[in-house]
């Protein structure tokens, strides 16, 4: 497998978050929000991976990369039941999932 | 000639898919008719009896049957996940049962290992990761009905499967302690696997230490694909509606296929993890190559009986001729092939036993009420498969400190 | 070598398609599957990488139990096709050109960094993780981390539960 430079998966996790970044801003739906969340977050674990691959030296396996991976995964399913329950606590409240329609606190 | 030689792993491996595909399709197909017969014999009738002889035509005929029916597709459902639901049920389905060796990793033909269509490192995460993908089908299939009974049947029948999936999981973790590897060819036959007897004639097969993960994952298992006890979901068909109502036809079929793909999986599973899979339960001597000649060569005889007293048609006769050649056949490559059929042969005869259970439950337990069956796989078998998993991690410890 | 290659870049192109039908999906459900196939190009990436389990975990958590939930929700809420409020002329005339821009140029500083440049075609593979080695490192030097998740994950269930409790 050493025939693919890391660099070029780590571009990949770039404009994987870039595309995130942009579903974040210019979506109006909440659930459609989070899920362009998770996908920074697996942008985010791909360059970890990738990372972990790249201090591997020839013998030995650096696992710290994996290992950090395996914890943002637990913690994104945390937050995404926190997050899930939210989304369902207002939706039956304010009757809309736009998120533009959740403006009480505004100025 | 030059192409295979250059290319074997390639080769034997579209040989393999090949192969295994054509056996479990028809493998699925003949399932259904042994469920129908079998079922009909518990509620003193007859079952498929005219279709061929003893009914052994009628999957043939149900299939051409679902080709040839009107495909209705209700005018305001959302199409592209109306038509992928049911593929990617079957797609799935048929891929976990890939992962699953059927005899020793280390039989060569080739140079490629013949029993295993993958053997990959962590084939029993691999498996249940397919499995849990499987819960898509259903939920987009009732989604995508646009109709309220659908809605229903599929997110019931979608919550039932993640709350049973998490005590499936659970309840195989004592099994990989005792097996202290992820290769599910390892797990039967590897330094922690399950060669060998206690006292000289109990099989090593892990379901004696870990007779309580096994109860467990056999019913996770039933519950996870939908069957008798735990049907409720589905068998509102037979009331009301399920999360396949508005399907008709190919894409029902393919729920059909899917289901029974998915009792074969885990009833791989089951004897891989609890029963030895492929290891005999005699250890593998030389004059075992006569149990399934004299199996089959009773079955060829009692084929012949009947043709001679039972069957009257011509074309049933001829029927059944074909059937006793083909016992013969199997005969004969168990008797001359030993070391390539007999680890398949137990294999398929232990399968063979979880589907006879399977229909033995459809056809005698009554189904669960919704709450029952949620408060079942929350608060009974989710605890029972932590106990198991606590007390084997203690006594693993003590004994191997 | 052309095997990787060829999956390298299909699971590439799965993962980014898989991004831009995110975007672009006029209902929600289309959006979540979309997210679904750029997990499991992920997984297969992360086997690329030499991280089996991780891909294995990636699969079953993330794809099969996280998204799950995610489809459930938005069956639960009905949730049709989405209001366009129409985004204002900034938003769409600037702001998404210099969106992409933001993209390309996180993704060329990745390229050209340190560790991505330092490992082109270099020396010999290592081998892929075993889960032995994994699970060592979590339950030794990580055990903390370990321990402090557990507790995070009870007190979200806890938090999931009262708050998508119904008023009574």
């Amino acid at each position: 497998m050493s025939a693919i430079p890391v660099s070029w998966y780590l571009a990949l996790s770039g404009v994987l978050f870039g595309l995130g970044v942009v579903a974040f801003v210019f979506k109006r739906n909440i659930i459609t929000i989070f899920m362009a969340i998770e996908l920074m977050l697996n942008a985010v674990n791909l360059a970890f991976v990738a990372f972990s691959r790249a201090h591997s030296a020839s013998g030995q396996v650096a696992l710290d990369g994996q290992v950090f991976v395996f914890f943002v995964i637990v913690v994104a399913a945390a937050e995404a039941a926190v997050g899930l329950a939210i989304v369902l606590a207002l939706a039956h409240t304010r009757q809309s999932l736009n998120v533009d329609r959740v403006n009480l606190l505004k100025f | 000639m030059e192409f295979i030689s250059q290319h074997p792993v390639l080769v034997v491996s579209l040989v393999k898919i090949a192969l295994t595909l054509f056996v479990v399709m028809t493998a699925l197909a003949y399932l259904t008719w042994f469920e129908r017969k079998v079922v009909a014999r518990m509620q003193s009738r007859w079952g498929p009896y005219y279709v061929g002889a003893h009914g052994l035509l009628q999957p043939l005929a149900d299939g051409v049957k679902f080709l040839f029916k009107e495909d209705v597709t209700p005018p305001s459902s959302d199409i592209v996940t109306y038509i992928l639901a049911p593929f990617l049920a079957l797609v799935l389905a048929l891929t976990a049962i890939a992962l699953i060796p059927i005899g020793p990793t280390d039989v060569l033909l080739l140079g490629q290992p013949v029993f295993a269509v993958s053997n990959v490192n962590i084939g029993l995460i691999l498996l249940f990761a397919i499995t849990s993908l499987g819960v898509y089908g259903v939920a987009l299939a009732g989604w995508s009905s646009n109709s309220k009974y659908p809605l229903m049947g599929g997110l019931r029948s979608s919550a039932q499967m993640i709350s049973y999936e998490v005590s499936l999981t659970l309840s195989v973790v004592g099994v990989l302690l005792l097996a202290g590897t992820l290769n599910l060819g390892d797990i039967v036959s590897g330094p922690g696997g399950q060669t060998g007897y206690w006292l000289h004639f109990i099989p090593r097969w892990n379901v004696f230490p870990q007779i309580v993960g096994f109860f467990c994952y056999l019913t996770a298992a039933i519950a996870e694909t939908n069957r008798v006890p735990f049907d409720l979901p589905e068998a509102e068909t037979e009331l009301v509606a399920g999360f396949h109502t508005e399907y008709s036809s190919f894409k029902f079929a393919m729920f059909f296929m899917a289901e029974y793909a998915n009792m074969i999986t885990v009833s791989c599973l089951a004897t891989i993890l609890f029963f030895g899979g492929w290891l005999s339960p005699f250890g593998g001597h030389e004059w075992e190559k006569f149990i399934p000649v004299a199996i089959f060569l009773a079955l060829a005889a009692y084929c012949l009986y009947s043709i001679g007293t039972d069957l009257e048609a011509i074309l049933h006769k001829l029927q059944f001729t074909i059937v006793v050649g083909i016992f013969l056949v199997l005969a004969a490559v168990c008797f001359f092939f030993p070391q390539y059929a007999m680890p398949p042969f137990w294999f398929i005869l232990k399968i063979a036993v979880f589907m006879f259970f399977y229909v033995w439950a459809r056809g005698t337990l009554p189904r669960f009420r919704y709450d029952q069956l949620m408060s079942f796989g929350w608060k009974l078998l989710l605890p029972a498969a932590l106990a198991n998993l606590v007390v084997t991690a203690v006594v693993w410890l003590v004994m191997h400190p | 070598m052309i095997v990787p290659l060829i999956v390298f870049f299909a699971c590439a192109l799965l993962a980014v398609v898989g991004a831009v039908l995110l975007i672009l999906a006029h209902e929600p459900i289309h959006s979540a599957l979309s997210l679904v196939l750029v997990m499991v190009a992920l997984a297969i990436l992360y086997l690329l990488l030499g991280a089996p389990f991780v891909a294995a975990i990636q699969i079953l958590v993330y794809a099969g139990a996280i998204m799950v939930l995610f489809v459930f929700v938005i069956m639960l809420l009905n949730a049709g096709v989405e209001e366009r409020t129409d985004w204002s002329k900034i938003g769409k005339w600037v702001g998404l050109p210099l969106g992409f821009l933001l993209l390309l140029e996180i993704a060329h500083w990745l390229y050209h960094s340190e560790p991505g440049t330092a490992i082109a075609n270099g020396g010999g593979a290592p081998p892929a993780a075993s889960t032995f080695a994994l699970s060592t490192a979590i339950f030794r030097q990580y055990l903390f981390p370990f321990e402090a998740t557990s507790i995070l994950i009870l007190i979200a269930i806890l938090g999931a539960l009262v708050l998508a409790r119904k008023d009574q």
